[in-house]
């Protein structure tokens, strides 16, 4: 493979440094490095940042090749500049065995797009009954070291007791999605003064809370860490904070939808803001945000949920939950972190590729911009601000909640092993 | 509005008013061969109380209430396409039925003569009276449909171009028909 | 107004007002020999029912034909439609056969309106009830009755309830009658208070434009009229409240505590009424009970907003107060 160099890019939003790629590897960083034999990207002030990890991304396939298959999903994971994304396991089958998890980390590496990590269901169909073959999974050629009933909450309390003592063996995680199921039936958007006024079921926030409490004392208990899915309220980031400050080995993420909207959206009826745990109340946004600021909140997920049309087409109740989120991850996260001042592009790093690669443990992914260290680059045009236009999307998937929305930033570049997947905004 | 109504030009004031009226409770006790069976039916809004104001006079000079209530045409317009909604007004039918009585319809202008047509069709969905006959202060003409006054207070030969207003003092403080210009079209 | 009737929240005091008097007139049209008005010949109009609703499918059945629309009945429950998309499709068939308003009841809360906002039909769509949302015209039907026996019935025209105290009592929660109601009382000034066991408020009531009471003696003798929600028994086994029994002791309305009403105090009753839960037999068949009026005056109400809705080439233009006569 060729030499390719980078030059002037603002390096995690720094000073401008030329950086030059040999092969797989990241040879050198610095300023005036030498342009002979190297392809040259004219960076141009943009801000290069290690390629970004979603811990939480719904590939859909196998059996939902309709709304996202691993080819379209990475695809528009490289044009949202991630490296690397973890495929949760509410796929049919479910990723609950060694042959399904490996088919979608073979898919993943067919296509070259971006590294696949499947993640592995912690019970047999998502049925929260009875564990899955935890250790064939981690053993498969997939590696699975995230494991997740997302989609549905491991609300057992025996069982998930079992599953954070198990994992220990190989060093796995589990994440849960945490929804108490019986506060959460007929759960239509968050519970609060907007669900009274439409008339839809509530989905109450200690729901969430009362379970993320529970997994903490459990984690504590047995000493297995935890990871939080897609954290969304006010009071599941006091929980984490106090878990954290007693040395409880938690982690937690946000996704950059419940960084941005709120649960007044719902009053248009329109199912594009259905999604699961819902939009909650600027309240809870604001407490996110600083949260993700201080650490409390180790990762930006994307939960990237793809549907196809015709099941957001309908009324609310009938709508499927979720929302794609690869390719405006982020731009969310700049309007709502960096451009607010709550973040710098060194924390982005941190926040949506070195600590979701390390609890993930995503080997090549998430490491530091220097030399000797693998190619996975992206260069960020920070300045740039437009409207969202679905149609210009990489996902098999439309159902995003920013159609028109004016976002910043644009991700021009990804380099996946020194192999560039976007180009110039657009993909190999 | 104001601007036309200050260029309009009085055709007949308040006395002029009563005695046409005045005029017409006669002939209609002549007609009528002393309108035993008469019902007074006014097409609001003014109708109405030209309805009413016959009513006295008929009272007065037969020593005998006559029967006398409102008529909403509203629903039975043909023309109800081409505007939004309007507020309904009140249908008053006094006494039982109007079966086997003389109606006589009381309006304040008679000109297309649609808003007959839409208070016959009304009638027709109340009940079957004798006769149907038509008392209007003002006939400014252009007739659009075969209908005709059985009394007239007074004949205004008017073109299209001008308008005719009535006011009553029930509605608008004083009596008067004003004959003014239409305001050109925007 | 605006081009539909979704939320009883839409209404402004003058459009509710135009409404009621309009009822007002159409009410006497019942009284004629023939109960039939031309006003909406040519126009069609689906009755689209996803969920059982014979009373409220009937009424505005009577309303359009008193109007002389062409009416079309769809009952969705229990054909081969699903959930989802079917709404969508069901729509657009019915928009290609050349409708004029689709009169929609729907278990999903919303439906009315993602059917009139989707930009799947042109057609007017009024709400007859979804899910626990809204149900406007019977919030327009209750107010109706109120102002005829509060008011009184030729003095009320023109005239909204202000002062008047209205007392809801019971499922509040599971209550598309009661959202409607609240917002339309409202917005006509009544006072209104909800009674309810904690569990049957919905978690926001705190925000909504009227008072909460868990106490319904203390309320009844300061209310002007008293409208018992429906109580489905299915409620208990979901612990909503512990017995049937412990539930009217404390909530339903018996001869005893009508006795505390004032005077002129109504009851009232959506229907269909669970008697023996929240109403005993004897208050239901009293004549302070105002359950079957609520019935005739259904029809008024609705031939009322199909008339300002569909009667013109746009819908009714609200007079507003400070215009001059």
């Amino acid at each position: 493979m060729s030499k390719i160099l980078i030059r002037g890019a603002k390096v995690l939003g720094g000073a401008p440094q030329d950086v030059l790629i040999d092969g797989e590897t990241v040879e050198a960083v610095g300023t005036g490095l030498p342009a002979e034999g190297a392809e040259v990207v004219e960076a141009d002030g943009k801000v290069l940042l290690p390629g970004l990890v979603d811990l939480h991304t719904h590939l859909r396939e196998p059996g939902r090749e309709d709304s996202e298959t691993v080819l379209t999903g990475t695809r528009a994971a490289a044009s949202g500049g991630f490296t690397a994304v973890f495929a949760m396991a509410n796929t049919f089958p479910v990723a609950d065995t060694a042959g399904v998890v490996e088919q979608v980390w073979r898919l993943g590496r067919e296509h070259g797009y971006c590294d696949v990590r499947p993640i592995g269901a912690v019970t047999v169909g998502l049925e929260g009954q009875k564990l899955a073959e935890l250790g064939a999974m981690h053993e498969s050629a997939a590696g699975v070291t995230v494991f997740s009933d997302d989609g549905k909450c491991v609300h057992d309390a025996v069982i998930m007791r079992r599953a954070l003592e198990y994992v220990k063996a190989f060093d796995g995680v589990v994440a849960q999605h945490a929804q108490e199921p019986r506060l959460t039936e007929g759960a239509q958007m968050n519970e609060g003064v907007v669900s009274a006024e439409l008339g839809l079921g509530g989905w109450p926030a200690v729901a969430e809370e009362s379970i993320i409490a529970r997994d903490v004392l459990l984690a504590d208990h047995v000493g297995s860490r935890v990871h939080i899915c897609h954290l969304s309220t006010a009071g599941s980031v006091e929980i984490v904070r106090w878990a954290k400050s007693r040395g409880i080995r938690v982690t937690a993420e946000v996704t950059p939808h419940h960084l941005l909207l709120t649960d007044e959206l719902v009053r248009t009826y329109n199912p594009v803001y259905k999604v699961n745990p819902p939009l909650r109340t600027e309240r809870d946004v604001m407490a996110l945000r600083e949260a993700l600021a201080d650490g409390t909140i180790d990762i930006v997920a994307t939960d990237h949920a793809p549907h196809p049309h015709e099941d957001k087409d309908c009324e609310w109740a009938a709508a499927a939950m979720g929302m794609v989120g690869l390719e405006t991850a982020l731009s969310v996260v700049q309007e709502t972190m960096v451009d607010t001042g709550l973040l710098d592009w060194a924390g982005v790093a941190d926040r949506m590729s070195a600590r979701p690669a390390q609890i993930g443990q995503a080997t090549g992914h998430g490491r530091p911009v220097s030399a000797g260290e693998p190619a996975n680059l992206i260069l960020v045009d920070t300045a740039y601000r437009g409207p969202v236009d679905p149609a210009g999307f990489a996902s098999r998937s439309r159902n995003t909640p920013y159609q028109g929305r004016e976002l910043p930033g644009r991700v021009t570049h990804t380099w996946l092993r020194g192999k560039a997947t976007l180009v110039d905004g657009k993909l190999t | 509005m104001d601007k036309q109504a200050s260029d309009a030009r009085p055709v007949l004031e308040g006395p002029d008013i009563a005695r046409v009226l005045t005029r017409i409770a006669h002939e209609i006790v002549e007609r009528a061969k002393g309108a035993d069976d008469v019902v007074l039916l006014g097409i609001p809004t003014r109708g109405v109380h030209l309805a009413q104001r016959l009513a006295d006079k008929l009272e007065q000079i037969t020593e005998r209430k006559v029967p006398c209530g409102s008529l909403d045409i509203t629903m039975y317009r043909d023309d109800l396409r081409m505007h939004p909604p309007r507020a309904l007004a009140r249908t008053e039918i006094p006494g039982d039925d109007i079966d086997g009585k003389l109606v006589v319809l009381v309006d304040d202008v008679l000109f297309s003569g649609r808003t007959i047509r839409a208070a016959l069709d009304a009638l027709n969905d109340i009940g079957r009276p004798r006769a149907v006959q038509l008392a209007v202060l003002v006939d400014r003409g252009h007739r659009e449909l075969p209908i005709r006054a059985d009394y007239v207070g007074k004949n205004l030969p008017t073109s299209l171009r001008e308008t005719v207003k009535v006011q009553l003092a029930e509605e608008d403080g004083r009596d008067t028909v004003l004959l003014g210009a239409k305001p050109a079209a925007r | 107004m605006q081009r539909h009737l979704i939320s009883a929240a839409d209404l402004t005091r003058d459009d509710a007002v135009l409404i009621l008097d309009t009822a007002e007139e159409m009410a006497r049209v019942a009284d004629r020999p023939i109960k039939k008005l031309p006003t909406l010949r040519g126009r069609t109009v689906v009755n689209l029912f996803f969920e059982d609703s014979t009373r409220t499918r009937i009424s505005f059945e009577a309303a359009e034909k008193r109007l002389s629309a062409d009416v079309i009945n769809f009952t969705a429950k229990g054909s081969s439609v699903s959930k989802g998309e079917s709404l969508k499709d069901t729509a657009q068939t019915l928009e290609a056969m050349g409708v004029d308003a689709v009169v929609i009841r729907h278990g999903a809360s919303g439906a009315p309106y993602t059917l009139a906002n989707s930009g799947w039909i042109d057609a007017a769509v009024i709400n007859a009830g979804d899910g626990t949302h809204q149900h406007p015209t019977q919030a327009l039907l209750d107010a109706f009755t109120m102002r005829r026996r509060l008011v009184g019935r030729d003095t009320g025209i023109g005239q909204d309830l202000s002062g008047k105290r209205i007392t809801l009592v019971g499922d509040v929660l599971h209550s598309r009658v009661a959202r409607s109601n609240v917002d339309l009382l409202h917005t006509l000034g009544a006072e209104v208070t909800l009674v309810a066991p904690p569990t049957l408020l919905p978690v926001g009531v705190g925000t909504w434009p009227c008072e909460v009471s868990y106490d319904l003696d203390s309320v009844l003798p300061k209310s002007d009229a008293v409208m018992m929600l429906r109580v489905q028994r299915e409620r208990m086994n979901a612990a909503f409240f512990p017995t049937e029994r412990e539930y009217s002791r404390r909530y339903g309305l018996d001869g005893d505590r009508m006795a505390r009403l004032p005077e002129h105090a109504i009851v009232m009753h959506p229907g269909p009424m669970v008697r023996g839960m929240e109403i005993t037999a004897d208050v239901a068949d009293s004549d302070r009970c105002t359950a079957i009026e609520q019935v005739a005056n259904g029809v008024s109400i609705r031939m009322a907003v199909l008339y300002l809705l569909l009667g013109g080439n746009e819908p009714a233009v609200t007079p507003t107060r400070t215009e001059e006569k």
